[in-house]
């Protein structure tokens, strides 16, 4: 009984997760070994005798160096640094607000306004950036950090106040009631209470917001054209592909550098973020 | 020190009424409980008085102030909720002082008033602890002090004990009577637990789909309640029903069903006259029954069959059929007998209680 457990347990849980890990492991494993592998191994025929797909004996920085000095990628971080942190901030505020408008606040067609904002959320952005682009020139934003700050919070805030709005919902109303009975107005028990109570939800919010932005690709490459303003994700891609040359290790350098600050943010945050997503208010 | 008083009040829930035409005057530290089974207003009652709720008509003052524009936290109450809604992110004593801070008190007072709250309540120990990190006891505690604190006019309870375990709650109970003797502060208490209200209450409100039934003290409710459901609400075991029929045999008032043929006693006879030929309701608390003797007139017996037997060492509960009702009665524990046994009861004619069968209003 106990080997057909432990068989069990291998087949069904074990293996398969094992799989799983390295299916989602092995595109960053394959961007890591490409950053640091020199350009003689990379375009080594598949078939040539000492072709070594996965592991390199000479890892160089030149990549890297590349990335740095004949491109303007440390530029791009800093663009692509300000824009989402500004347009999270702004979608945060504005999300933080409208959720808790919509989950508490009953006025007439709360219900449909909440289901009208989530629509939007819906409209693919392939779509949405030809109209943008026409707003975007008019106010003349075009190619500024501003054409990216402004337009982002047209996906993040729906998302945010979604989000926020069953944050707000899942947070006894007692809460409230009582610091309303306690001395409170509205807004202070806002402040004082139902904020810190939602801070999980919140960090959650802000984080995938962050990310989104962060990863954004048509409106940055639609709404900035100058090299040194285009963000990471446009930067590379169209600073490293010079029509059918493929720059493929500083494009990897790049997509690695790019996606570490990233890391370090969900990182930091992992467990406001988990129990922020599992919705548990700690009475 | 302060008085509510409650007047026509009504409350609408888009096309519910909820709450109807509830009048009621409660005096300066006195404990009032509103109890009804759940959906009979009691808890939006409270929460108008609280100023949680828009009233839809009516009036409610505090101290002769109509309040019904008043927000609540103008209102000066103090509020203990079910759930406690003790704010999670704050220590106990942070809990305690929010009150306090939003009013703008002095530091060293609210440390005072925090204090002494802890000292009345015995958690002292806890003021430093997260709500997280205590028992459902000690978060009551916490909910009950942080209301002391803000020594307000009146306290408001809504089903306070109802997440605690039975233990737990009779003490609570009893803290809950000796705190108030002790503050005497006017407190407005909802449950839907009779024994609580008749514990706590200097008067209960009973209440049924939003009208209120009586209002009195607890034995007053207990001797004489004023319809069918109250005489059903309160007690425990409940009060026995039966369906008779009032007969006029020679001027007296006789009650018939097929199991019972009774005479009603001389105290109702007046009132009973007019119901003659009519369907009433008979009530007899499980109490007012007894085994039957032969000093016991015939016509103040039945007979009835054991059905169940329950031992409660204090007293044995029979579960008994007569004719077509079915009868509780507490009998002394000394009494053996067998299931399917006939027994004979008699009824304590002082406390035999008539109901109208179409109004249900006491007779």
């Amino acid at each position: 009984m106990i080997e057909g457990a432990i068989w069990r347990r291998w087949v069904f849980s074990n293996l398969p997760l094992i799989l799983f890990v390295v299916v989602l492991l092995f595109p960053f494993y394959w961007m890591i070994i490409t950053t640091f592998r020199p350009d003689g191994e990379l375009y080594r025929p598949w078939n040539a005798a000492n072709n070594m797909p996965f592991w390199t004996n000479k890892p160089t920085l030149e990549h890297i160096y590349y990335l740095f000095e004949e491109t303007n990628f440390a530029r791009w971080m800093f663009n692509t640094m300000l824009i989402a942190a500004a347009s999270t901030l702004i979608s945060l505020f504005c999300g933080v607000l409208a959720g808790y408008a919509l989950a508490r606040l009953n006025f007439p067609w709360a219900g449909s306004l909440g289901t009208l904002i989530f629509i939007t959320y819906l409209v693919p952005q392939t779509l949405l950036f030809i109209p943008l682009a026409e707003i975007i020139r008019d106010f003349r934003l075009g190619d500024t950090p501003w054409s990216l700050i402004l337009t982002y919070p047209t996906f993040l805030i729906p998302f945010c106040t979604w989000l926020m709005m069953g944050y707000f919902k899942a947070i006894p109303k007692e809460l409230e009631e009582c610091a309303r009975i306690d001395g409170a107005s509205r807004l202070k028990a806002m402040i004082y209470i139902i904020i810190p109570v939602a801070v999980p939800g919140i960090l959650s919010s802000g984080i995938i917001a962050f990310t989104l932005s962060w990863n954004e690709f048509i409106y940055a490459l639609v709404f900035l054209s100058s090299p040194d303003q285009k963000t990471v994700a446009v930067g590379v891609t169209s600073e490293l592909i010079r029509g059918d040359v493929f720059f493929w290790g500083s494009l990897m350098a790049g997509a690695l550098l790019g996606s570490i600050p990233v890391a370090i943010v969900y990182s930091f945050f992992v467990e406001h973020y988990v129990s922020g997503l599992t919705g548990s208010v700690k009475g | 020190m302060a008085e509510v008083t409650v007047r026509k009040l009504n409350k609408m829930f888009d096309t519910t009424h909820v709450v109807k035409d509830v009048d009621l005057e409660i005096r300066d530290k006195e404990f009032v409980v509103f109890v009804g089974p759940s959906g009979c207003g009691k808890t939006t009652t409270l929460r108008m008085i609280a100023g949680l709720e828009a009233v839809t008509s009516g009036e409610i003052l505090i101290d002769d102030t109509v309040v019904n524009e008043v927000p609540p936290m103008d209102r000066d109450i103090a509020m203990v909720f079910q759930n406690y809604a003790l704010y999670p992110h704050m220590s106990v004593a942070g809990n305690m002082a929010f009150g306090l801070k939003m009013r703008k008190f002095a530091k060293d007072e609210i440390d005072k008033r925090i204090k002494r709250a802890a000292g009345i309540l015995g958690i002292d120990e806890l003021l430093h602890r997260k709500p997280r990190q205590l028992s459902g006891g000690q978060r009551q505690r916490v909910a009950l002090g942080r209301a002391i604190v803000r020594d307000p006019k009146v306290f408001l309870f809504d089903e306070p004990l109802s997440n605690l375990d039975a233990k737990l709650r009779v003490q609570m109970r009893v803290e809950l009577k000796k705190l108030h003797e002790r503050l005497a502060v006017t407190s407005i208490y909802v449950t839907h637990d009779q024994v609580e209200a008749m514990t706590l209450g200097d008067r209960v409100v009973v209440m049924k789909d939003g009208w209120v039934q009586q209002v009195g003290e607890p034995l007053e409710l207990y001797n004489t309640p004023a319809n069918r459901f109250v005489a059903g609400f309160i007690g425990s075991p409940a009060m026995n029903f039966a369906d008779v029929n009032v007969v006029d045999r020679g001027g007296t008032m006789w009650i018939e069903n097929p199991g019972m043929n009774v005479r009603v006693p001389d105290h109702l006879q007046a009132r009973m006259k007019p119901h003659a030929g009519k369907p009433a309701t008979l009530g007899v608390r499980p109490e007012d029954l007894h085994i039957a003797t032969d000093a016991d007139p015939a016509d103040l017996t039945f007979t009835g069959e054991i059905e169940v037997l329950e031992q409660l060492g204090s007293e044995i509960l029979l579960d008994m059929r007569a004719g077509n009702s079915s009868v509780v009665a507490s009998v002394e524990p000394t009494l053996r007998a067998r299931v399917h046994d006939k027994i004979k009861l008699g009824m304590n004619p002082a406390r035999m209680h008539f109901f109208d069968a179409a109004t249900e209003a006491a007779i």
